[in-house]
């Protein structure tokens, strides 16, 4: 299915979808859209009722959750620890670090401002504590900042569904009276503590009321950061080769990697130039290694594709990513580890001719001979058997099959003296046919049939020659003839 | 020592293959016994030789590296590894599809000093001015160094010269005769001129296929075609004969 990728403008009303019960519902809505009233957990099919114009994408939660992760990640340039809030939000803790930035007001503005250099739009709020800090962000005034003493007072009229708690609580709570944070926390805690005694703490009301308000404890707890496994040379005077350089690079990263139990599966070579710019590539292996010499060997093939300018004077190396590798023990034979010597192989081999030219076979369900084998990249993917086809098939295929002149055709069955490639055969012992009918799920339509003969010519070649169509099947003039390939 | 000829030709013992000792002739002259060697199809879009070179690796379960120039994918067409199931029940073809004579030359040489490879095998189109005498020398010393037997498909190759250790002539005989139906082709046959060789003296053979036979060793059967003499044909057809 083709996707349509144009962005729609603003004034378009956009709903993401995701399956419901029965049948799609609204996800997420665009400003536009909730401003014609559609509403979140709505039925797609209701929506497109009411605005026939309304763009229905489907929705994507785990992509939405990675970017978020790297969102949260990306938000340690204000302070050292975030984490992902939930679904949909990024809590930092800011303690220590707002004076940097000119004071909370001013951290705010920079970080709406940032957000929306990237296209973003975020709510944001300041708050001494986590929970109020969430509250006030989803449900309160935009850039709320609330000073230390005043929490229960900031956070007193929000609804009580801003302390997150569940929507049976948040119903029961309001069957009682209790619409508001403010309400709730006027009612004695002996009374809240014994009617929700036996929930747990993540759906108690008075518990999450006591972490908004500072009463119990509430730890941010942020995600350790990735380590990076980089190493940098720096030069006194500007250099063009990077050659000299990289044994010892390539030593210090697969030292580090060793000591970390780790193997490199993406390399990044970066040279800095003295004109300001810096130029890097990419070299991937099969399987993780720490072997310098293997490494440095991939680098190696790499270095013409650098262009040094007026020369440079940093190089850094970095795996971008890496797996755990345990060290591995030699045999006492000294023999050499066979699969460990192609997945080097295919390492050089990737690195010089490039990913789509080292290739593993792949299969597919299907009977037209063309579309049954395709290749893949051999880096990242594993080797499989072929399938056992049920007849005969040639051991090579032109690719696009070629077709041959008939100088002698007979009624049924292939032509009994052809040219192909301006030669001429005579067919002597033919096997067929075998009928592939076209995929309609797949080929266009008007797409004819194939009968495919195995003949045998004169010298002794054997070759996979079919008739495109019949005569009269409405799908063009006459068949014509084509050659696909030659048999052992 | 053994008498292997009728002209009193002395064959060293080591030159014999092993599983060839009390059967005929016909399995010590298999190709795959050098470390470089070169099969040069006869006709154009011929699969013989790409037939006949996974035939004689079919007992390998480790990858085979298949590595081809642009041209010879254009004249002969792709290797098609559905159609390989009769020929190489085992193991998988790593495909290097390169455009230049050059790069297949080089990923060769990096596929021959690799252990992990049952074979390597390279095609050229053509007679490049890149595939010299220095560059077949320069693959068979490294072929030789690690062991992994190296081919080279040279199609439309007027036999220039080359540091192949054996160079093979392929081509496509008119087939077995179907066991059901007498107007179809039946079991392949192709034949093999051994032109040039240096460890064993050359021959022409026919070559038959038989995918049925357990052993791998078993599936090509070599009857001699030799022009020396109707003894070995004799005797030829007459191990043929007490093997069926």
């Amino acid at each position: 299915m083709q996707k349509d990728r144009t962005v729609p403008g603003h004034d378009v009303p956009v709903v993401l979808a995701t399956d419901g019960t029965h049948g799609p519902v609204v996800h997420a809505a665009s400003a536009a859209a909730r401003a014609r009233d559609v509403h979140i957990g709505a039925r797609v099919a209701d929506a497109q009722a009411i605005h026939p114009d309304l763009h229905v994408e489907p929705a994507d939660p785990d992509g939405d959750a990675a970017m978020l992760d790297r969102l949260a990640l990306w938000a340690r340039r204000w302070c050292p620890w975030t984490a992902r809030d939930g679904a949909e939000g990024i809590v930092l803790d800011t303690t220590g670090a707002a004076h940097l930035f000119g004071g909370e007001a001013a951290l705010l503005r920079d970080m709406a401002d940032r957000f929306a250099m990237q296209g973003l739009t975020a709510r944001l709020a300041m708050a001494p504590t986590r929970g109020a800090a969430q509250a006030m962000a989803r449900h309160g005034a935009a850039f709320g900042i609330c000073a230390a003493g005043e929490v229960e007072k900031a956070i007193a009229p929000l609804p009580v569904g801003a302390l997150r708690l569940d929507a049976e609580t948040v119903r029961l709570l309001d069957r009682l009276g209790l619409r508001t944070v403010g309400a709730l926390g006027a009612v004695p805690r002996t009374a809240l503590m014994r009617r929700f005694a036996g929930l747990a703490a993540d759906r108690n009301p008075l518990v999450l009321l006591d972490r908004a308000t500072g009463r119990l404890p509430d730890p941010l707890n942020a995600p350790a950061d990735r380590a990076r496994r980089i190493v940098r040379t720096r030069l006194a005077e500007p250099v063009m080769d990077a050659a000299p350089h990289l044994a010892e690079l390539a030593a210090r990263l697969c030292t580090d990697l060793s000591e970390a139990g780790e193997g490199a599966r993406l390399l990044r070579l970066t040279v800095y130039r003295i004109d300001g710019d810096c130029r890097s590539s990419d070299v991937a292996t099969a399987c993780a290694s720490r072997d310098p010499d293997h490494l440095l060997r991939l680098l190696h093939g790499r270095l013409d594709r650098i262009d040094p300018g007026f020369g440079f004077d940093l190089l850094t190396l970095e795996a971008l990513r890496v797996e755990p590798l345990d060290a591995g023990q030699p045999g006492l034979d000294g023999a050499r580890d066979p699969d460990a010597d192609v997945s080097a192989l295919l390492d050089r081999l990737t690195a010089r001719l490039g990913p789509d030219r080292v290739r593993w076979s792949a299969w597919r369900q299907s009977h037209v001979p063309e579309r049954v084998e395709r290749r893949v990249p051999a880096l990242g993917a594993v080797p499989a058997d072929p399938p056992d086809p049920a007849r005969e098939r040639p051991v090579r295929l032109l690719d696009p099959a070629e077709e041959v002149r008939v100088i002698y055709a007979v009624p049924e069955g292939p032509p009994a003296r052809f040219v192909w490639r301006r030669v001429e055969f005579d067919v002597l012992r033919r096997e067929g046919p075998e009928r592939i009918a076209p995929e309609w799920w797949r080929d266009r339509p008007g797409t004819r049939l194939r009968d495919y003969y195995k003949v045998e010519v004169r010298d002794g070649r054997r070759f996979w020659i079919y008739r495109e169509g019949l005569a009269q099947d409405g799908r063009g003039g006459a068949p014509r003839w084509f050659l696909h390939g030659a048999f052992a | 020592m053994t008498r292997d000829s009728p002209y009193d030709r002395v064959i060293r013992l080591s030159d014999r293959r092993r599983g060839s000792a009390g059967r005929s002739g016909s399995s010590a002259c298999l190709p795959g016994g050098e470390v470089l060697q070169e099969a040069l199809p006869v006709h154009a879009a011929d699969a013989s030789a790409t037939a006949l070179i996974l035939a004689s690796l079919s007992g390998a379960r480790r990858p085979v590296l298949w590595v081809a120039d642009r041209m010879s994918r254009r004249e002969n067409g792709l290797l098609y590894t559905p159609g390989l199931r009769r020929l190489r029940p085992f193991g998988s073809i790593l495909h290097v599809e390169v455009n230049h004579p050059r790069d297949v030359l080089w990923a060769m040489e990096e596929g021959a000093a690799c252990g992990g490879l049952s074979a390597v095998v390279g095609e050229i189109h053509g007679a490049p001015s890149v595939l010299s005498f220095t560059a077949t020398k320069r693959l068979a010393l490294r072929a030789e160094a690690s062991g992994v037997p190296v081919w080279l498909i040279r199609s439309a190759d007027p036999a220039e010269l080359s540091a192949a250790r054996a160079r093979w002539r392929v081509s496509a005989r008119p087939s077995d005769a179907h066991p059901h139906d007498p107007g179809a082709p039946g079991g392949p046959v192709w034949e093999a001129d051994l032109f040039r060789a240096r460890a064993r003296p050359p021959g022409r053979w026919k070559v038959h296929h038989d995918p049925s036979a357990s052993e791998p060793a078993d599936r090509l059967r070599m009857v001699s075609r030799s022009a020396d003499g109707s003894l070995e044909g004799d005797r030829a057809e007459r191990s043929d004969g007490t093997r069926t």
